[in-house]
């Protein structure tokens, strides 16, 4: 319309719009080419900010979502924004919900997902949940939605069962993944009428199955029509088994899948009525080359573990957390030989001996866990501030670590901060609470202050133990990058959490339970609350007035308040905090209040 | 001692609680007297014990079990009778209530736990201590050293449970009994009942024995006098099966395999 009219512009100049035009166009296909080649979902968020065509572009063009918190965002919204996700993830109910602090009905349903995804992305592939609640419906229309759907992955889920994975085995014909870390699925054991052959679901014909790992199913299976679909199943790669399979049934599955790199064992014990002539059984493990992970052993019979000799030397993941029945000595018997472990999971039956061990052995190793068995007894436990001095000494290169004892000193720890300076996560769990260090009776600070100060990559804290406000002046301080950090039965005033809230400036998530702090330390938080992922205190000195001032100051947080007593004052049992573009939940349990 | 000041302290904040949002001044609500902080925590003041999981998924027990206790972080009064220490650091200082505090149905919450700690999984509380269920829970494992030599050499004083397994006919999967959790052959027995008594009327249900769903569960009795419909039975060290309940109970210990419960009828060979 508006033509410049110079006379010093060469006559096949494009106009300035059809210029601007070409440029537009030029700004929107470059994304397009380049935003392709960003995968990582915070390279893709950081992208989409950039300007509205950015954006529009980011929404087109996703594939992956990932979804942290399932209330922060409805389905519908997401949805709308973007249109051709291939893949999902979805978190829900907090960590500590594991733990029976919530009540079974609370929420995170997967239902409103799928409904709305059944229609909105007919070519979704890939689901992964962590902590929802997943109905057997809910699984069927999954199974009928979704034509080109391939990978299932449902962690500490629960509310399906054996009529849902019948569905999904049954439809999802391009089926690679089926995994159920620690969902519970029949949990109900006596429940064995409604159970459903999900196994003899699979088509027949082969299958494109990588990856099944039912080991948290609590329910009997067909032994059968297992081994018929690990026979066709050619890229089997990784296969956990449930308790019912027992060594004789789990060996046949080793000889059909000779190639499997991830195996768990199931029971690892012989079926009850086995004739003392049946125990000699051929071990495949001596075959297997290329075996690098190995977990189960829910109900080992010590007489076989020397079996799984041949292939510890090539093992990098190891999970003997369920392993509960043998001794220190078979432990050490097996760990000895595991030159290349990268990752054990251990109980702590494991002793400060067997931790010595590993000390000397596992070089290479990135994570450590320590499970406790005997949770609630005594005070001197068997893995203490010796077996972690120990690891700390031998295994430089740790990364992760997982510790439940009885007692812990701050020399030990220190000890760690400084032979560990790769440490990103430190979880130490004191069972006995209120517990100082064991050898001097001071408070934990030193040992807290030294993991903060000296391990730099460190992004996950979790504390117990007498702590006073100088560990939590020294978390505030040095813990730049802590991105969670979990605070149990610690701490002495507000000052402590105030520090915490003003110095993580890469705080995501934040647990406390049963501890001293209050409003004031809460209200600290404001300018911060919006960046994090979520807030939990449970236990502290929170009242109901400053969660309604924080809620009408900040009004897209939600505050959903548990209180199971209502004749006392206005201290609130259980706070759980976090943003949300959309209205609170209406899915919400009586004993829930959203605060407003 | 510290108890009573919190509550001073406790009332003296509330009429000051004026909710200002913005970081709280120098004003420090706790004005903790730091002679008083020392570092010999009063535990048992710090303790107040509920009995029984909030939320126990697992159970179909309601939900609503409260304990009438709160944490004693919030600094209230807790009626004591309600405490419990299963550590002997918290029976240090005096108050040793330890006072079994009733532990109605759950059967797997030990006596004295809180909700929801230590922070494992349910089914895992489970691993060890489901094969104590009606044991008297170990209070130190001080009292419990090994008298006995056991299955293997242990490493240390720490009293490792021994555990040993137990199957029993009709039940595909089997369980682990801590023996070191029992001293008598009386213990074992009604332990045995309890850990495997709601399974079997589970098997009898689920294999549609008519209307019997309404059936109480039946007592396991007579495990060791053939009396009963079950006989326990053991088999040794050198292999042999031997019923149980003929040699004192520490040489039982030292010798014992694994434990069977065997229908009493298909014992003939124990005549």
């Amino acid at each position: 319309m508006n033509r410049n009219a110079s006379n010093t512009k060469p006559r096949n100049y494009p106009s300035p719009e059809l210029q601007s035009q070409n440029s537009d166009h030029v700004l929107e296909i470059v994304p397009e080419i380049v935003l392709q080649f960003l995968t990582s979902r915070r390279d893709r968020n950081a992208a989409s900010l950039v300007c509205k065509s950015w954006w529009r572009t980011d929404a087109l063009t996703r594939s992956e979502l990932f979804i942290a918190n399932c209330y922060t965002v409805s389905p519908r919204r997401v949805v709308s924004r973007f249109s051709r996700l291939r893949s999902v993830t979805i978190k829900g109910k907090p960590r500590l919900a594991d733990f029976d602090m919530l009540p079974a009905d609370w929420g995170a349903h997967f239902s409103p997902w799928v409904t709305t995804f059944s229609t909105a992305y007919p070519w979704l592939e890939k689901v992964h949940l962590k902590r929802m609640s997943v109905t057997d419906d809910d699984l069927s229309l999954l199974a009928g939605s979704f034509a080109a759907f391939k990978e299932l992955v449902l962690v500490s889920c629960e509310g399906f069962g054996t009529p849902g994975l019948a569905a999904v085995a049954s439809k999802c014909r391009l089926l690679r993944v089926l995994d159920l870390e620690e969902s519970s699925v029949d949990i109900n054991v006596s429940d064995y009428s409604g159970i459903v052959d999900w196994i003899s679901c699979f088509p027949e014909g082969e299958t494109h199955l990588e990856s099944l790992a039912f080991d948290s199913v609590c329910s009997p299976i067909n032994l059968e029509a297992l081994e018929k679909l690990v026979a066709r199943s050619p890229s089997l790669k990784r296969l956990r088994v449930n308790r019912h399979v027992k060594i004789f049934h789990l060996y046949r599955l080793m000889h059909i899948a000779p190639h499997l790199t991830d195996l768990g064992t199931g029971s690892f014990d012989v079926p009850e009525d086995t004739e003392d002539d049946e125990l000699v059984f051929e071990s495949p493990f001596a075959a297997s080359k290329s075996l690098v992970c190995l977990s189960g052993f829910r109900d080992i019979l010590p007489e076989y573990l020397p079996d799984i000799y041949p292939v510890c030397a090539n093992l990098t993941f190891l999970d003997f957390q369920y392993a509960d029945i043998i001794d220190t000595d078979e432990i050490k018997s097996v760990v000895s030989r595991c030159h290349k472990l990268q990752t054990l999971w251990v109980c702590d039956t494991i002793f400060d001996g067997g931790l010595q061990v590993v000390a000397q052995t596992c070089k290479d190793l990135r994570e450590l866990r320590v499970y406790p068995l005997y949770a609630n007894d005594g005070v001197e436990g068997p893995v203490s501030g010796v077996g972690l001095e120990a690891i700390s000494q031998g295994c430089r290169k740790l990364q992760y670590i997982m510790f439940f004892c009885q007692s812990m000193t701050n020399a030990a720890v220190v000890a760690l901060s400084r032979n560990c300076p790769d440490l990103a996560v430190f979880r130490l769990c004191i069972i006995g609470r209120y517990m100082p260090d064991a050898l001097t009776q001071r408070p934990m600070d030193e040992g807290v202050g030294a993991i903060v100060m000296n391990c730099k990559k460190l992004t996950r804290l979790d504390v117990t133990g007498v702590l006073t406000d100088r560990a939590f002046a020294y978390i505030g301080m040095y813990g730049k990058l802590i991105r969670t950090l979990s605070v149990k039965f610690a701490g002495d005033t507000d000052l402590g959490l105030k520090n915490v809230l003003q110095g993580c400036t890469n705080l995501q998530k934040l647990e406390i339970r049963d501890g001293p702090f209050g409003d004031g330390a809460l209200c600290c938080g404001l300018q911060h609350f919006y960046n994090m992922r979520f807030l939990w205190m449970s236990s502290c000195k929170v009242t109901r007035q400053a969660c309604q001032a924080i809620a009408r100051t900040l009004p897209h947080l939600v505050l959903e308040v548990i209180d199971t007593e209502q004749d006392t004052v206005d201290d609130v049992e259980i706070l759980y905090m976090y943003r949300s573009l959309d209205k609170p939940r209406d899915d919400a349990p009586k004993l829930v209040t959203i605060v407003h | 001692m510290n108890e009573m000041t919190r509550n001073e302290r406790e009332s003296s904040e509330e009429r000051k609680l004026e909710l200002r949002l913005a970081p709280p001044g120098v004003e420090n609500w706790f004005k903790t007297n730091n002679k008083q902080r020392d570092y010999d925590y009063d535990y048992e003041s710090k303790l107040s014990l509920s009995t029984t999981n909030y939320f126990s998924n697992t159970n179909n027990t309601s939900f609503l079990h409260f304990p009438s206790n709160k944490p004693i972080v919030r600094g209230k009064e807790s009626s004591s009778s309600q405490t419990c220490c299963p550590k002997s650091v918290e029976l240090q200082n005096g108050d040793n209530k330890v006072t079994a505090v009733s532990n109605t149905s759950q059967k797997r919450t030990a006596p004295g736990a809180v909700v929801g700690w230590p922070p494992i999984r349910s089914f895992r509380k489970n691993l060890a201590t489901s094969s104590n269920s009606k044991a008297s829970q170990p209070e130190s494992h001080t009292q419990q050293h090994n008298k006995v030599a056991g299955k293997k050499p242990i490493d240390n004083n720490y009293g490792k449970g021994l555990f040993v397994k137990i199957n029993m006919d009709g039940v595909p999967i089997g369980r682990k009994v801590d023996l070191n959790a029992y001293d008598s052959y009386q213990n074992l027995s009604s332990a045995v009942d309890e850990l495997f008594r709601g399974l079997l009327k589970a098997q009898r249900d689920s294999s549609g024995c008519g209307g019997n769903k309404e059936e109480e569960e039946k007592v396991i009795s007579g495990l060791l006098d053939g009396s009963g419909e079950y006989t326990l039975v053991y088999e040794d060290n050198e292999g042999d099966r031997m019923l149980v309940g003929d040699v004192p109970w520490h040489m039982f210990v030292s010798t014992v395999k694994r434990l069977r419960v065997l229908k009493s009828t298909e014992l003939s060979a124990f005549t």
